[in-house]
């Protein structure tokens, strides 16, 4: 959701450098969702393949969290969502490399590579806009502001989760919170950003109930698969 | 270079620097070089470079609609590329002592130029196989021949692009074969996305020669290599066969093999329709360009807190710099 | 120009293909500092991979040698042709020399 997300700016960044960039973590970050997507297909085994549960699943059936379905907004929002996003991501990819499922350790290894690069991006660009200009800053901190509450839905663990990390297939997401909480106090000192004292926000995405932003994406990405039905491409 | 003030001395070096590209050597940046070439390797050179960052629009449009996760990857990186492709030519621009950011806001307040196809809409996703098969089809016959040019930092940019052009040429065709043996729908779509494109890619090569009052000195300066008919007909050399291949129709009923010539012949072109793009009128030019400024004017701010901070953190760059 | 328009210096990409090869000059980015400047090397130079180091310099650190000089400048280095491996015999028949 997260790359489909950033490639959204494509052709329309700040400078063509970050076009670049933003090129390239979209495409680390549909990479990853296309090997899970393959193997959650290949797990259900009803031959359902990556595209099919990309493409022909409604938004009440997308299980991810909040935070990585919000619109772009402006530059600051952009780099404040993807670093709250990479930093956690750091960690569980990190923890599910030691997956007692070979599968699945596998692409968090791979994808963990490609996410450190990531945080170092959107960490230094954070500390950019925070520590830049007024402008920037205040817009940094409104990101950071409209942002903070969506935060805490990445370490809700619920039933699937706890009994996964009972059997070592995924990790403890509640225990990365702390690590993450870390990252995120540094980097945002070196902002010179405020956390927000907000209670976290009633959110529904792992349990299919989204924003309203997420149909909407949705609507786009699917329609040209779903309007020929059966058609390869 | 600064200021030669006596004409012998500028003649002598003029003759020397037409010597030298007589003897098919390459220029670089410091070598003297007539004023005269210099502009018109500026001009060209970042129309060239405004060309593939304007180019990233058209298709930008459908990566969001790109039907499979394959597809939209593949479509991701080629819109990444032609950015690339942009930012190499500026740099090889910037070699000949003008700034980006002075090309960039000669393209935002639409006094330089940009490709004339890059002003045509795309309309189905079967327009992201044409552009490919077509637009950086003819983009790698154009090129080829520059990465022979005589100034070093443009031929060797030419030389890193075209590696990356053939990709996107061939994602192109493949998504253009897909189509064309999938269901009757699909294979309608890319047949309504040759018929669009056909012309303005055609066009996109530039006028005729009996037009373009440039080539005459590029040649000369070997700036050019081939003319703009000379690029046209080896495009279209290459093409029919690639249409035939996969069961699709070049819409124009003048085109067939001439055994005389071993080339195809085919019908006239739409110049009026041409120079009425070139000159603003066609069906996007107005959305590129906002798209492009839009994109400059909300940047700005970006950009200015990377300098804030580098400034405050002064690095030895900035100092140096 | 307009003249409130910011322009992030330029800086010079070096890349290494692999291990042990030389930097060479890949090409140029825009960044405002070194941290940018390098990230935006990888992105720009690194991105098809076969990339295992890279150097970002500020354009504006480089002294050039005068092109019209070349002559003067390198012809007499290449007239000691005892600095290069290739002017000495080996016996033939050696190898790893
Ligand atoms: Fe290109
Ligand atoms: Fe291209």
């Amino acid at each position: 959701m997260l790359g489909h997300r950033l490639s959204e700016w494509c052709g329309h960044g700040p400078i063509l450098e970050e076009d670049i960039a933003l090129a390239n973590i979209a495409l680390d970050l549909i990479g990853q969702a296309t090997l899970f997507l393959k193997l959650a297909g290949e797990t259900e085994g009803k031959g359902r393949s990556e595209d099919a549960l990309a493409y022909f699943r409604d938004a009440i059936d997308y299980r991810n969290v909040e935070l990585v379905e919000m619109p772009n907004g402006d530059y600051a929002y952009t780099m404040v969502r993807q670093f709250l996003f990479d930093v956690f991501s750091y960690h569980m990819l990190e923890q599910l490399q030691k997956s007692t499922n070979p599968a699945l350790a596998g692409i968090a290894a791979k994808g963990f590579k490609e996410v450190r690069y990531h945080v170092r991006h959107s960490s230094e660009w954070v500390v950019r806009m925070g520590d830049g200009t007024e402008e920037s800053h205040t817009r940094a901190q409104k990101a950071l502001d409209d942002l903070w509450r969506l935060t805490a839905e990445m370490f809700q663990a619920d039933d699937i989760d706890r009994e996964m990390a009972a059997e070592g297939i995924g990790p403890d997401i509640a225990a990365i919170e702390p690590k993450w909480r870390a990252v995120v106090d540094d980097v945002m000192k070196r902002a010179t950003l405020t956390i927000p004292n907000d209670p976290p926000a009633m959110t529904g995405g792992r349990k299919g109930r989204h924003t309203e932003y997420l149909g909407h994406m949705l609507s786009e990405m699917q329609i040209v698969a779903r309007s020929y039905p059966g058609a390869e491409w | 270079m600064d200021q030669q003030p006596q004409n012998t001395t500028e003649e002598a070096l003029n003759a020397k620097f037409e010597a030298r590209i007589a003897a098919g050597e390459t220029i670089e940046p410091k070598d003297w070089m007539p004023e005269r070439y210099r502009t018109q390797l500026i001009r060209m050179m970042s129309q060239h470079a405004h060309s593939e960052v304007v180019g990233m629009l058209p298709e930008g449009n459908w990566i969001t609609r790109a039907p499979s996760l394959k597809r939209e990857m593949v479509l991701i990186s080629k819109v990444q590329d032609e950015a690339g492709h942009g930012l190499y030519i500026y740099c090889g621009t910037e070699t000949l002592g003008v700034d980006r950011a002075e090309l960039v806001d000669q393209l935002l307040s639409g006094r330089a130029k940009y490709s004339s196809i890059f002003n045509y809409p795309t309309l189905t996703w079967a327009d992201m196989g044409v552009i490919g098969w077509f637009v950086d089809g003819a983009a790698i016959v154009n090129q080829t021949v520059l990465a022979k040019a005589s100034y070093g930092p443009y031929a060797r940019a030419m030389i890193r692009i075209c590696k990356e052009e053939n990709f996107h040429k061939k994602q192109g065709y493949e998504i253009i074969a897909t189509l064309a043996k999938g269901t009757p729908e699909q294979k309608a779509m890319a047949q309504g996305a040759v018929n669009r494109w056909w012309w303005p890619s055609l066009m996109m090569l530039g006028p005729s020669d009996t037009n373009s009052p440039n080539t005459a000195e590029l040649m000369r300066w070997r700036v050019k290599r081939k003319t703009n008919d000379e690029l046209r007909q080896r495009f279209i050399d290459l093409t029919v066969p690639q249409a035939d291949a996969v069961g699709l129709t070049l819409p124009d009923p003048d085109l067939k093999f001439n055994p005389e010539t071993q080339h195809y012949d085919f019908g006239a072109i739409n110049w009026d329709e041409f120079w009425q793009v070139v000159k603003g009128n066609g069906p996007c030019n107005r959305e590129r360009l906002q798209a492009r400024r839009d994109a400059h004017e909300n940047g700005r701010w970006v950009r200015e807190a990377a300098e804030a901070y580098a400034a405050k953190h002064s690095s030895p760059a900035q100092s140096a710099a | 120009m307009t003249s409130n328009e910011t322009q992030w210096p330029l800086w010079e990409v070096f890349t290494q293909k692999d291990d042990g090869s030389p930097h060479e000059h890949a090409g140029s980015v825009h960044a405002a500092d070194a941290e940018m400047a390098l990230q935006n090397a990888r992105d720009v130079y690194g991105r098809r991979g076969n990339v295992v180091s890279m150097w970002v310099v500020p354009s504006a650190m480089i002294t050039a040698s005068p092109s019209d000089q070349a002559g003067p400048f390198f012809e007499p280095g290449a007239e000691k042709i005892y600095r290069h491996p290739q002017f000495y015999k080996i016996p033939r028949g050696l190898k790893g020399f």
